[in-house]
């Protein structure tokens, strides 16, 4: 199974990690509308690293569950963790404006959405798309 | 580097059709361009043709709604046209709407519904 990552440290990294997210969905067999959604969560989760977090990485993964096939996109952070993490879930909410459609968003384009955060340690979103 | 996204003008209205995937930068450029030429030939409508674009993520979005409500304040009217079917399911899905812009499947009927919104005048 595949993997590879991209370090978040700009937003040209933004970029970088959506076209290896929507080259990697491609590869998979994903079609036109699940590459939007998977390219999309991945701007949004990488948005949110370089406006809240200033660094991390984005994980991509093809991976395989009793002969289906997926993708695996984990956002890894340093930053200052969520303090409410019910509150950031709520549709609608954003802290920043509206700048980032926020998780809430992130969960719908995909199929599964797991998130851990500790506050000044940082945050982990996994998130899943299945092909079907 | 920042992509230079080309403004044409017809008549009164500015044509803009976005080629390649924006990036924060170019589309934060392209706000100020547009809205540059806007004053610049005084026009009063503006089309902005998406056909060739087949990702909008919030951040794009929000670009695209922030130059709609700027247009408008400098008294212009601005028409999207050819959002792709992955386009317009990812932006509900996400729970963003642009709100108060017109929209048409492709650039004719965008200069179509443009020109009835600006009183029936030719463009």
């Amino acid at each position: 199974m595949s993997e590879s990552f991209v370090e978040i440290l700009t937003e040209w990294d933004i970029v970088e990690a959506r076209q290896l997210g929507r080259n990697e969905a491609k590869r998979i067999g994903f079609g036109a509308v699940d590459q939007a959604r998977i390219t999309t969560a991945i701007s949004e989760l990488a948005r949110n690293i370089y406006l809240y977090a200033d660094k991390g990485r984005i994980l991509i993964e093809t991976i395989d569950m009793s002969g289906t096939k997926g993708i695996k996109i984990v956002a890894q952070d340093e930053g200052p963790g969520i303090e409410d993490i019910r509150l950031v879930m709520q549709d609608g909410y954003s802290t920043s404006q509206g700048l980032g459609a926020g998780l809430p968003g992130v969960r719908r384009l995909m199929d599964e959405f797991d998130i851990q955060t500790t506050v000044n340690e940082g945050t982990i979103v996994r998130i899943i798309k299945w092909l079907r | 580097m920042v992509l230079n996204i080309p403004i044409l003008k017809l008549q009164d209205c500015l044509i803009v059709s976005i080629q390649s995937e924006l990036d924060d930068p170019t589309a934060m450029q392209f706000q100020t361009d547009l809205l540059q030429k806007l004053s610049e030939v005084k026009a009063r409508g503006v089309v902005i043709d998406l056909s060739c674009i087949e990702f909008i993520d919030s951040f794009i979005a929000r670009i695209l709604g922030d130059i709609i409500r700027m247009t408008s304040l400098m008294g212009a009217k601005v028409t999207i046209t050819g959002i792709q079917p992955s386009i317009a399911i990812t932006l509900v899905e996400l729970g963003i709407y642009l709100k108060d812009v017109i929209t048409a499947l492709d650039l004719e009927g965008g200069l179509t519904k443009l020109q009835k919104a600006l009183g029936g005048r030719k463009i």
